[in-house]
This record gives structure tokens, C-alpha cells and sequence, in this order.
């Protein structure tokens, strides 16, 4: 376990709710399916509705222990969509599952019937980006962020472990009010997070950083990195790695897409050298683009580079491939930051 | 419930539906843009539902228990503001605000704006999946309630009725009655030439509805209709409502022209004498 040391002069949280194991690891989906027969158990007011894919985003465990609140809507997400809404408009708490693609592509079902009106829908997205692998471009989410992001009032969540995935959708099932979207992922994610670990709807994350007393030079750390969902742990070894090179990394986990923690993104875009943003979707709409928006208002802040599938469609392949070749793997991405900085 | 209504309540829900007819023109007229067809055609199937069929009460738009009425067809809303005005839930002095700036009268249906509309819509073929899942909220809340949705026919044009044409029956949804406002018409012009609709009746029915088909002017055939959906058949019931667009106005009636545009201070108050006359 990593623990701040007391001579850090920057308000910072500590990082006791870090722990790092690649050993552990888990798929976003899958916590999501334990923590939904969990919050369901806890609020009767949940239901949940899928379009045939519940094997898939792991709604058929909800399935099997509340077959009275699930609802199996067949390949027909539009309806699934308006269904939702209307159970949300009497009172109940919908989470709708299906890949990423299929939810964002029905988006002009998303724009009315849950996002105008506001209702408590939560929308899971679950295969997020070219990390899904063998099935290819079409069933890779790899615009839903840009889609759910433009709508006004929806949150877009993403988490990056097993534990933050289970206390997010535990706060989208007890707390929060609104519609939200959720993107999850297919493949394994490794443990970033330990059980003290609080989900705060809005708040970026630091899951890494450099103590300011070990920064050779003092006024400015070097490279602030902001990513999102499955790319996270290997940004933050990426970080690791270049730390050895002598520069200092903050890494921020960024589970909040919006409303983005815009203070965070400027102190840190101020107190560093460098801005990336990395994340497994289109550069354009995404992550990389909310911290270039909230950055473009305020002077000075450091230039920023966008890290993500850049404005190109998927393909086949094993995930680890696909990262490896669309430069979201530990390597490339260590590889990419090292020559941005030309170090 | 009766199959057999009063001449009384008959002569009650003609002049309700003169008046929203007046009323809807008024305010489609001041506004200068909107529909006055499908404003029209609905005006008799409105009144009923909300002068005598939904339960509902405007003093307490938020009652559980209340019947819910979705106008998935939602440029039609000028004679559902005329109908939840009349009925007490907002002041009629406010319906010369449609369209207007800063107006809760949205041009379309706007649930946050006004929350005792049950759903925004407008963008057409979402209402009847929204009605849907109110019907599957009511049955797992064991409320003795019904779902209303009222679609227009060139609407179901749009696939994700089907969609949900297919789910209803699958839930065994009793508690939802879909009307079709079956007016012909829409916005490029008569339904049959834009997209063939027909056979609607054994459509429904093959996707095992319950289907009624009725002269949606003729409050007898209206009454009996919504009579008939209390009969609990673990199906959805569908109202073919055949209709004419631009009803009680001879120069609308079946015009395309006035799908959607605001008729002219002479041309209201002709349209206006001709329903006063009628």
C-alpha cells in the first residue's frame, strides 16, 4: 500500500486507497453484475431490463435472483430504452444493458425519452472500446462517450477496477438522481483500488504521483496524466517506468467524464508541464476532448496530448494486440509519453 | 362498467370537444406555427379520455393511482393543453402562450417544464415503449390503473413501435391501451402515398393485440371502446381510431396543407364560426 508522505506541501488526498495488483483482476462488466444483484437486494425499486445480450453484460445474475423486476426486452435496444423511461417516470430505478454501441447508436431514443426528461435511468454500455478484441469494430464502443457526453444533464461514469465499479453502481442505485451513462469493459481489469476506497460522483482520482520533496526541480512536476477506464492501471505504470527516467507523473483516474473535475484538470495542467489524457475511444469527444474544453478557457496551462484510437475504426484482433497496436499498452503508451517529452 | 352512455354525457363530451377544437386553434393561431390536423382529429378521443375515462385529478396531477395518458404523436399537444387546462390543471389564460418564449407550453410535449404531462415527446415512435414501461411499473406495483398512449398513424411508420407492438404482448400488458389517431394524413401528404400502412387491424392483431376498430368522431363507438379495454385478456388493447384530419373545419378537413401551420385571424374565426355552428 502506497501512503503520501507527511512532507507533501500540496493539499492532496492521500493515496491509502491504492493497491495495486496485477493479480487481481476482474472485468468492469462482472463487478457490475455482483453489485447489481446487491443493490437490488438492498432497493426494490431497481429493475433491470436487457436486449438478449445479459450473458454478455452480466445482467443475467440480477436475471436469475429477481426474475419478477428483470426484463428481457430481445435485439430491440430502442424499446428497451423507452421502456426504461417510462418505469423511471413511475418511480423505479432502471439500469439497461447492452454493448456500448447498441445503447449510444439508438441515440436519439437516449436524447428523449431519458435524457429530455430527466428520469433516473442508469445506462450500462458495457464492451467499451478496441479492448474487446476478436468481435471487431462492430460491437466496439468507441463513440458512446462522444454520444452520451453532448447530452444535457446525462453523467458519464467509467470506472477503472472491480471496487470502484461496485460502489459506483452501489451510489447510482441508493443516491444519485439524474440519468447517467456507464461504460464498462469486456476484458479483465487489474486492482487498482483497496476496500477504503469512497466513489465521489464528480471528483477525479489521483491514483499515482510523485511526492513534490523527491521532484528534482521544485516549481513544476512533469507530466499529469488523466485517463479513464481500462487504460488507467497501464498509465499509471507507464508513469512508474518514466519515473526511473527521472520525470515525475501524476496519474488521475477520471471515473467522472462528466461533469468533469474541471478544477482538478486546471491545478494540475498548471502545476505540470505536460497534460495527457488517454483512454480506449475516439480521441475526438471523449476524455481527451473534455480536458482540452475545460483547459482552452484558462491561461497558462500546459500543452496537452491525446492518447486514445485516433479517429480510425477498430479491428480484429486479441485486446492485448489491439492495445499493443493502437498504442494503449503500458509500453506504447511509456513509448509515446517518453518522446513527447523527448526525453 | 356500462357499455351504454347517456345522451347527456355524449352532449357533454361534443361541447368539451367544440371547445378544444376552439381553443386549440386559438392558440395555434396566436402562435403562429403548429398543427392544427392532428390537433383536430384528436379533439373528440381527447375529451373523452380526460372529461371521462382516465382517472385523474388535476388538484393532485402526482396521485399514484391516477390513469397515464401518453401523447406519443406530440405535435398533436395543442389539444392536450387545451384538455389539461379545461380540466384544471393549469389556467386557460396560459394557453396563448404556446410556443412562446419562456412558456411551460413547449411546441411539443415538455415533462420537466410540466411535470403533469407524463412524458416529453415529439420525436416520433418512442411513446408507446414509454407507455409500456409505465404498464409493466403499474403491474409490478399491483395498481389497478391504465396506461393510455396515443399514436398517430403515420408514426407507426417509425420501427421502434414494432418493437414494442412485439414486446406488450409478451408482458401481457391489459393495463395499456394504445389509440391510433387514424387521421390518413401526415406532414408530405396522405399516409397511403408515403408509406403503406395497411392492413393496420390485422397487423395488430398478428401481433396478437387486442384490436378494436372504431369511428374515432363517434362518442358512442369511443365510449364502448375504452369500455371494452377494462376486459382483462392478458393482451394490450388497440383502438383503431379512423379519423379525419383537420375535423369540424371544412377547409382543414383532409387538407395536408394544414398539417402544420398556423391558420390566418380570418381563417380562425371562420374555422371558429363553423365549429360554433356545427
Amino acid at each position: 500500500m502506497e501512503k503520501a508522505p507527511v512532507q507533501q506541501k500540496e493539499t492532496r488526498p492521500l493515496k491509502n486507497y491504492v493497491t495495486l495488483n496485477p493479480n487481481r483482476q476482474k472485468a468492469s462488466r462482472a463487478s457490475f453484475g455482483e453489485a447489481l444483484v446487491r443493490v437490488g437486494e438492498e432497493n426494490p425499486d431497481v429493475v433491470v431490463l436487457d436486449a438478449d445480450l445479459s450473458v454478455s453484460t452480466k445482467s443475467a445474475l440480477f436475471a436469475k435472483k429477481f426474475p419478477g423486476r428483470f426484463f428481457q426486452m430481445g435485439i430491440a435496444e430502442s424499446n428497451m430504452i423507452g421502456t426504461a423511461a417510462g418505469l423511471a417516470l413511475s418511480g423505479k430505478v432502471p439500469f439497461l444493458c447492452s454493448f456500448g454501441c447498441f445503447v449510444a447508436g439508438r441515440f436519439e431514443t437516449i436524447r428523449i425519452s431519458i435524457a429530455y426528461n430527466q428520469v433516473n435511468c442508469r445506462i450500462i454500455g458495457t464492451h467499451a472500446g478496441i479492448g474487446i478484441g476478436e468481435d471487431g469494430y462492430t460491437q466496439m464502443a468507441l463513440e458512446d462517450l462522444a454520444c452520451m457526453r453532448s447530452l444535457a444533464g446525462m453523467g458519464v461514469l467509467q470506472p477503472a477496477d472491480d471496487i470502484e465499479t461496485q460502489k459506483m453502481i452501489e451510489f447510482l442505485s441508493h443516491h444519485h438522481k439524474g440519468p447517467v451513462y456507464v461504460r464498462l469493459t469486456r476484458q479483465n481489469l487489474p486492482q487498482i483500488f483497496n476496500e477504503s476506497y469512497v466513489f465521489e460522483y464528480g471528483k477525479g482520482v489521483i491514483v499515482h504521483e510523485r511526492p513534490m520533496a523527491s521532484v528534482p526541480t521544485a516549481d513544476k512536476k512533469d507530466i499529469s496524466i488523466f485517463a479513464t477506464g481500462g487504460v488507467v492501471y497501464h498509465c499509471i505504470e507507464a508513469a512508474q517506468k518514466l519515473e526511473k527516467e527521472g520525470l515525475s507523473c501524476t496519474v488521475v483516474n477520471i471515473h467522472t467524464l462528466k461533469p468533469l473535475d474541471e478544477k482538478l484538470v486546471i491545478d494540475l495542467a498548471q502545476t505540470h508541464k505536460w497534460v495527457v489524457t488517454a483512454e480506449d475511444h475516439n480521441i475526438i469527444g471523449g476524455l481527451g476532448s473534455a480536458v482540452c474544453e475545460t483547459l482552452a478557457e484558462v491561461s497558462p496551462h500546459a500543452p496537452v496530448l491525446r492518447i486514445g484510437i485516433e479517429d480510425v475504426y477498430g479491428e480484429s484482433g486479441t485486446g492485448e494486440d489491439l492495445y499493443d497496436k493502437y498504442g494503449l499498452s503500458t509500453p506504447k503508451i511509456y513509448e509515446r509519453l517518453a518522446k513527447y517529452v523527448q526525453l | 362498467m356500462t357499455t351504454s352512455h347517456t345522451n347527456e354525457l355524449i352532449e357533454k363530451l361534443t361541447n368539451i370537444a367544440r371547445e378544444l377544437r376552439i381553443l386549440s386553434l386559438q392558440m395555434i393561431c396566436e402562435a403562429q406555427s403548429g398543427h392544427p390536423g392532428g390537433s383536430l382529429s384528436a379533439a373528440d378521443l381527447i375529451a373523452t379520455l380526460f372529461f371521462h375515462t382516465l382517472a385523474h385529478d388535476p388538484k393532485n396531477p402526482h396521485w399514484p393511482d391516477r390513469d397515464r395518458f401518453v401523447l406519443s404523436k406530440g405535435h398533436g399537444v395543442p389539444v392536450l393543453y387545451a384538455a389539461l387546462a379545461k380540466a384544471g390543471y393549469f389556467p386557460e389564460s396560459e394557453l396563448m402562450t404556446l410556443r412562446k418564449i419562456n412558456s411551460r407550453l413547449q411546441g411539443h410535449p415538455d415533462h420537466v417544464r410540466l411535470p403533469f404531462m407524463e412524458t416529453s415527446s415529439g420525436s416520433l415512435g418512442q411513446g408507446l415503449s414509454i407507455a409500456q414501461g409505465m404498464a409493466l411499473a403499474a403491474k409490478l406495483d399491483k395498481k389497478n390503473t391504465q396506461i393510455y398512449c396515443m399514436m398517430g398513424d403515420g408514426e407507426t411508420q417509425e420501427g421502434q413501435v414494432w418493437e414494442a407492438a412485439m414486446s406488450a404482448p409478451k408482458f401481457q400488458l391489459d393495463n395499456l391501451v394504445c389509440i391510433l389517431d387514424y387521421n390518413k394524413g401526415q406532414i408530405d401528404g396522405h399516409t397511403k402515398d408515403i408509406m403503406t400502412l395497411e392492413p393496420l387491424k390485422e397487423k395488430w392483431q398478428a401481433f396478437n393485440w387486442d384490436v378494436q376498430v372504431i369511428h374515432g368522431h363517434d362518442f358512442h363507438e369511443i365510449l364502448k371502446a375504452f369500455d371494452q379495454t377494462q376486459m382483462k385478456r392478458k393482451k394490450p388493447h388497440m383502438i383503431l381510431a379512423h379519423t379525419i384530419k383537420g375535423k369540424g373545419v371544412s377547409f382543414m378537413e383532409d387538407n395536408i396543407e394544414w398539417h402544420g401551420k398556423g391558420p390566418s385571424p380570418t381563417e380562425r374565426d371562420k374555422a371558429i364560426e363553423e365549429l360554433r355552428n356545427a
